[in-house]
């Protein structure tokens, strides 16, 4: 067995591969996140609590009308993002000209009441959400045993990143929204409905977060407090990225999760934190982010 | 990294979730005559450990508190969530004590909680039974003259469970630790028997403790350090996960696993297809013989969905304990000083359908034996709850940490 | 003295009465907590209110405050009084380091920095060995403050807070009225402006919040030695948003504001408690409302209705 560093190597592809499936949820989490700032302007610490509802309606499919996993990877998303077009209709849309903490502290207390109601109406302790059938089972890579549903993981993540970069970056609706973005009157002018854009826009972020929420269920229990245990990298994702930046989001929220990976493996206590650690010394050297526009 | 929020303050949760209205009794008032018995359960509602202690502990106090009824005295039960935090724990700890005319707090499962409730306890002279608690602590270096610890601890889980477990070859260990004052005093307890009879450490994992869902790194590290066993030192719904995730990276093909603190209703959570060959330590199982399974019967009633473990068993026979010492001191005096009715709990020897004739040490130590079981496998259960077999018993005078070897300050007197 | 308006000067003797008062009605251990929430909110204003910086790591003063006094008194056998000083000390060195990595950055980048150093404060008392990890720092003994007076009583206790609370109460106050003060609420609103005048609002900056760090970490040691414990609770990020919403709800940049905003805040989770998960929704609700509809607060809306500012 050869040796990187003093961890044997096997080991070391091992935990690079699970840091690049956490990763994977960083990625899509932040993504969603870094659009609706490109657009909208509001930092969305909803993010985590639309994150968790995703996996709970993937729960609720299953248990009250015995949809699948796969058609739940549709729907749920779906009804998700219609909830987050009502909110952003109904309260997050009467923000936009003030200053950019308010909308924070808005969708900090629409997380604080969602995460509360299904705090009180499934407790704390996480429900069960079962691997699909077709999913179940490992597959030995020689250096580790790769559980197949975590490996499906990382390619659907990565299809619907490059999907979503690429809608923006290299179609005309794509160029629209950025322009919306530099400057939404004279977006405007040509006769482009940008308010029902911005809507969309949050509708199709909260989709994204809503899809990993359904990714996320079966490997972690469905539990109400399980967006808040993201939310919070996911914004240092964000920032270290580049606000509003969707290849920063993307590229940092993969390599955020190898990072973090490796944490665990040389200073397990650590795994946590140090994403912070990097978001800090980014910050002091690039403010803007990695991939920001100073 | 959990935002319950703002809710998670020092000041009392829920103090009156057990369903009865704690109508809040002055201070002074509660010291005139007739005042009622006052049980507080003090317990995790909501996270990891609900179904360890939870709603069942406060049905089990409810039971002991019925067998008292028309004794001269009135008993009443009242319960809250402690939320696994110490500060919310003392806060409830300290108001039910000052304001609401508690007598004695009994359950408390998490360390850290159970820490600062006792010293609560001592400060307000009252009485703290502690059931769900596992630190060694609380008869060790901390132990109050108001303590008294049942159920089980941190030493004897460690030498039931890591005994065996070396004995039937597994000498070398990984751990996967909460990283907390439970998880690391388990680990470090565990490591001292393997080292002892002859066994190795090989490394640890130690992770963020509550917050932690995904162990799949840890268990990667786990089975690159080649270790025989992998000793999981955490409880609750982290054991569950731990387990299941082990499952999926086929870590139970070639690792045994130790599950160093675990129940009946975590078995009964992973499933037996899962569970099944996993050794564990209890000092109490309902199918032990007959008195544990009509005792049983009578808390299924009114607990259908989660069967009493050691914990629950722990809060009965600790009440029981509590209201016999009372009947004979007579309410007022029982009331009047908390270490006066611990000192005379401690002189009666323990007598109940849960673990049968026991005894408590001057550290505050219950002595029960402690039981290794197996889980069964599917084909062996006559019924959902059949998950055990018994495969030792360690007896009553040789399962817990020696007396001397506490450190506890009540000893030198 | 302290530069209050005559309406201010009212509602000052009215908080004054209300605190000489209510221990003889409520639970005083109770009334402790809503005094230090208080002072903790107080401060955070100082930086929310009236310089426009918004913090996401006021945690990191107000709990790392908690484990220092908390350490004093217990392994270092100090008084109360010293015990809640090196807190306070803590909170002023802490914040000195944030504000020197920090200051530079503008809105929503500076709550983010914040929010990161304070996580990485979290990091460091989950883990160092003084702290206790998640057991906390307990059994804390609350001594006898200047070693003569024994706080070991809820009332001698209570009069201590209350002290510690108007002392800090006054400072912040006299700093926000002073030519100080004015060059902050210049910054909060035009800081190129106030450059252009020749203030260096860097420093400036620097100095109020290491200042509103100070007292979060005073505050934060008095609650630690009034409940006897520190734990991680207060070093927690949702200590930091608890401590937005007080302020919110109260009145940014008002005097009393926070002061109101505590009362509400620590009253709903002790009143509330029993109803559980729910005492967390009605707080989000209040925020949502707040931001939608009263974002001037509760004493900023008063003051609009009196014309007076409070």
């Amino acid at each position: 067995m050869f040796m990187i560093f003093g961890i044997p190597g096997p080991l070391l592809f091992g935990q690079l591969l699970l840091g690049l499936i956490n990763g994977a949820f960083y990625a899509l989490l932040s993504l969603g996140l870094a659009v609706i700032f490109g657009l909208l302007n509001i930092v969305n610490f909803a993010h985590g609590a639309l994150f968790m509802m995703g996996a709970f309606c993937a729960w609720m499919l299953l248990e009250y009308l015995g949809i699948g996993y796969w058609w739940s990877l549709l729907l749920a998303p779906i009804i998700i993002g219609a909830f987050g077009i009502l909110l952003e209709k109904t309260l997050i849309s009467r923000l936009y000209k003030l200053d950019h903490l308010y909308g924070l502290l808005l969708t900090f207390g629409l997380a604080m009441v969602i995460e509360g109601l299904f705090r009180n109406q499934y407790g704390s302790s996480g429900l069960p959400y079962r691997i699909p059938p077709s999913l179940q089972g490992a597959t030995d890579l020689g250096f580790m045993f790769m559980p197949n549903y975590r490996g499906w993981v990382v390619v659907a993540a990565a299809i619907v990143c490059f999907t979503t970069w690429a809608l923006i970056e290299r179609t005309r609706l794509g160029a629209l929204l950025r322009a919306a973005t530099e400057n939404a009157p004279l977006v405007q002018s040509f006769g482009v409905n940008v308010p029902r854009m911005v809507t969309l826009t949050y509708g199709a972020g909260v989709g994204l977060a809503a899809f990993a929420g359904v990714l996320a269920a079966p490997i972690y229990s469905v539990n109400p407090n399980m967006g808040s245990n993201f939310i919070i990298v996911v914004f240092a994702v964000v920032v270290i990225g580049g606000m509003g930046s969707i290849l920063g989001s993307i590229v940092t929220g993969f390599g955020l999760g190898v990072v973090e990976g490796l944490t665990k493996v040389f200073y397990p206590q650590a795994s946590s934190t140090v994403i912070f650690v990097v978001m800090a010394i980014v910050l002091l050297i690039r403010p803007a982010g990695l991939f920001g526009r100073i | 990294m959990t935002p319950t929020g703002p809710s998670d303050r020092s000041m009392p949760r829920r103090a009156v979730l057990g369903g009865m209205a704690a109508v809040p009794v002055l201070a002074q008032a509660a010291r005139a005559q007739g005042r009622p018995i006052k049980i507080g359960v003090l317990t995790d509602m909501s996270g990891p450990y609900r179904d360890f202690g939870g709603r069942t502990s406060e049905v089990c106090a409810k039971l002991a508190a019925g067998e008292f009824a028309g004794k001269g005295f009135a008993v009443e039960v009242i319960a809250a969530d402690h939320q696994n935090k110490p500060d919310v724990g003392a806060g409830i700890a300290r108001q039910w004590f000052d304001r609401d005319g508690v007598d004695v707090i009994v359950d408390n499962p998490n360390s850290g909680v159970a820490l600062a409730v006792s010293a609560v306890a001592r400060e307000k002279n009252k009485i703290f039974l502690a059931c769900g608690p596992a630190t060694t602590d609380l008869t060790g270096p901390q132990c109050t003259p108001n303590t008294l610890h049942w159920s089980y601890d941190t030493y004897m889980l460690a030498r039931s469970t890591g005994g065996a477990t070396v004995k039937m070859g597994g000498d070398s260990w990984y751990f996967l630790t909460a990283d907390y004052a439970f998880g690391q005093q388990l680990q470090k307890d565990t490591s001292a028997f393997v080292v002892g009879s002859g066994g190795k450490v090989l490394g640890a994992s130690p992770y963020p403790f509550p917050g932690t869902t995904d162990f799949s790194s840890f268990l990667l590290s786990a089975q690159a350090s080649r270790a025989k066993v992998l000793g999981l030192a955490n409880a609750g719904t982290d054991t569950i996960n731990s387990i299941k995730q082990a499952a999926e990276f086929g870590l139970t093909k070639t690792m045994q696993i130790a599950a160093l603190l675990m129940v009946i209703n975590d078995v009964h959570a992973i499933g037996q297809e899962t569970a099944q060959g996993l050794i564990m330590t209890e000092s109490f199982y309902w199918d032990l013989n007959e008195r544990t399974r009509a005792w049983t019967r009578r808390v299924v009633a009114l607990s259908p969905t989660n069967w009493p473990n050691m914990c629950h068993a722990g809060v009965y026979s600790s009440c029981l304990h509590y209201l016999k010492t009372v009947a004979q001191m007579g309410a007022a005096e029982a009331q009047a000083s908390g270490a006066a009715t611990v000192a005379r709990m401690k002189s009666m020897p323990t007598e109940d359908d849960c673990f049968g004739a026991g005894s408590i040490r001057a550290d505050g130590r219950t002595l029960f034996p402690a039981y290794l079981f197996e889980v069964k496998k599917p084909s062996e259960s006559k019924s959902e709850w059949d998950l055990y077999k018994l495969q030792a018993t360690t007896p009553a005078d040789e399962a817990w940490r020696p007396l001397a070897q506490g450190g506890c300050p009540l000893i030198k007197a | 003295m302290f530069g209050f308006s005559r309406s201010q000067s009212i509602g000052f003797v009215i908080m004054l009465a209300l605190i000489a008062t209510s221990p003889f009605v409520l639970y005083p251990v109770f009334l402790m907590k809503v005094l230090c929430v208080a002072l903790f909110a107080c401060a955070f204003n100082l930086l929310i209110g009236y310089v426009g910086l918004m913090s996401f790591g006021h945690a990191a003063f107000y709990g790392m405050g908690g484990y220092l006094t908390a350490h004093a008194a217990k392994e270092w056998g100090l008084t109360p009084e010293l015990s809640i000083l090196v807190g306070g000390a803590v909170g002023a060195v802490l914040g000195l380091l944030f504000a020197w990595l920090a200051i530079r950055r503008q809105g929503l980048y500076f709550a983010m920095i914040t929010l990161a150093l304070a996580q990485m404060v979290y990091f460091f008392c989950l883990e160092a060995p003084f702290t206790g990890g998640e057991n906390g720092i307990q059994q804390v003994p609350r001594g006898n403050l200047f070693g003569i007076i024994p706080l070991g009583s809820d009332m001698n206790m209570y009069w201590t807070v209350a002290g510690i609370f108007i002392i800090g109460f006054l400072l912040l106050h006299r700093v926000v009225y002073s030519p100080f003060g004015q060059v902050l609420k210049a910054i909060r609103e035009n800081e190129p402006r106030a450059i252009s005048l020749g203030y260096r609002t860097d420093d400036y900056k620097q100095i109020a919040f290491v200042l509103s760090a100070t007292l979060a970490g005073i505050a934060g040691g008095t609650k630690a030695l009034v409940f006897g414990i520190a734990t991680l609770t207060d070093v927690n990020f949702t200590t930091s948003g608890d401590v937005v919403l007080i302020t919110l709800l109260g009145g940014l940049g008002t005097i009393f504001g926070p002061v109101v905003g505590a009362l509400v805040v620590v009253s709903m989770e002790n009143y509330l408690a029993q109803f559980g998960s729910w005492v967390t929704v009605t707080q989000g609700a209040i925020f949502v409302v707040c931001v939608l509809l009263f974002r001037r607060g509760v004493i900023g809306e008063l003051g609009g209705l009196l014309k007076l500012s409070l």
